[in-house]
């Protein structure tokens, strides 16, 4: 069910995310302002907007759980939370390091976007917790996805509400007026953009792949378990769904 | 802060770089590890099986013995 389109998408991911790292070493110029730093960029931001996206993605999922109960949506919502957290660290390490070399600073708490992106990601940090925490398979289902709307709701009110914000050394990236990007820089940023999203995606369905086999393995399992007489099987409590 | 030179930002784009392939890394041996408990359950539940017809068939060779 998942596996469609695996082989596909990874050769895209592999093609797109190679292409994208040569534009920016062989193609995209060196910033007037940054220099050779300012090539961070075309991995951070892609990272950033990949796990906000998926953030999103999970509470449209975790919607779509509640109005038609189908335990596939449970799961697609938990793997989008769970490929974004990855992708958060990502961002939140090499925001970091450019930072550092930037600022000078590994942190600076006084800007609104880093601590803003620092508190969707500790947001999400939870969401495993609480999952973990609740041991009857249908009210974890739900309420994670009660928690992956209202967290996927606080994204893009984050996000406005930075952008309303007065930024203290963090540069805006995505501007009403498309930004001041040079065309040859733009493009390398939507090739990172976009080799970063096919990732995500490709990621997604491993994951998905991977928990829909070991779920079928665990069906069979109890089947042949069954088929012996003995009824019970040890299960063991896990934040990820059991079962579609 | 003006441009760091070459030599200053080189070691920090590396850094970052790393740091993203570094996970990538890590994220794939998570999942060879995932696949290999896949295929070493797959395999008990084969030789379950397996078991279970080598059973039935001696059972059914006994039977006919037996009539």
């Amino acid at each position: 069910m998942f596996a469609r389109g695996l082989k596909p998408l990874s050769i895209a991911s592999v093609v797109l995310i190679i292409g994208a790292f040569a534009m920016v070493f062989f193609y995209a110029p060196n910033d007037a302002d940054q220099g050779f730093i300012q090539k961070i960029f075309y991995l951070h931001v892609p990272l950033a907007i990949a796990a906000l996206g998926g953030f999103v993605a999970g509470g449209v999922w975790g919607v779509r759980y509640l109005r038609d109960g189908d335990r596939a949506h449970d799961l697609r919502s938990y793997v989008a939370i769970h490929i974004s957290l990855i992708l958060g660290i990502g961002a939140l390490v090499t925001g970091s390091i450019w930072a550092k070399a930037s600022w000078g600073h590994w942190w600076v708490w006084e800007e609104p976007t880093l601590v803003s992106f620092l508190i969707v990601f500790l947001l999400y940090a939870c969401y495993q917790p609480l999952r973990f925490s609740i041991e009857d398979p249908e009210r974890q289902a739900r309420t994670a996805a009660v928690f992956s709307i209202v967290a996927g709701a606080f994204v893009p009110l984050n996000f406005l509400a930075v952008r309303m914000a007065e930024s203290f050394t963090h540069p805006r990236v995505l501007s009403q007026t498309g930004g001041s990007m040079p065309g040859d820089m733009r493009l390398t940023f939507l090739v990172s953009l976009l080799g970063m999203a096919v990732l995500f995606v490709t990621l997604c369905k491993y994951e998905l792949t991977s928990k829909q086999a070991s779920m079928q393995l665990r069906a069979l399992k109890r089947r042949l378990a069954a088929d012996d007489d003995e009824a019970w099987l040890p299960t063991g409590r896990s934040a990820a769904p059991q079962q579609l | 802060m003006p441009a760091l030179p070459l030599d200053d930002a080189g070691p920090y784009v590396a850094a970052a770089y790393l740091v993203f392939l570094a996970l990538l890394l890590i994220y794939v041996a998570i999942m060879a590890g995932k696949l290999v408990r896949i295929a070493r359950e797959l395999g008990e539940l084969t030789e379950l099986v397996e078991r279970r017809q080598q059973a039935r068939a001696e059972d059914a060779e006994e039977e006919t013995v037996r009539q």
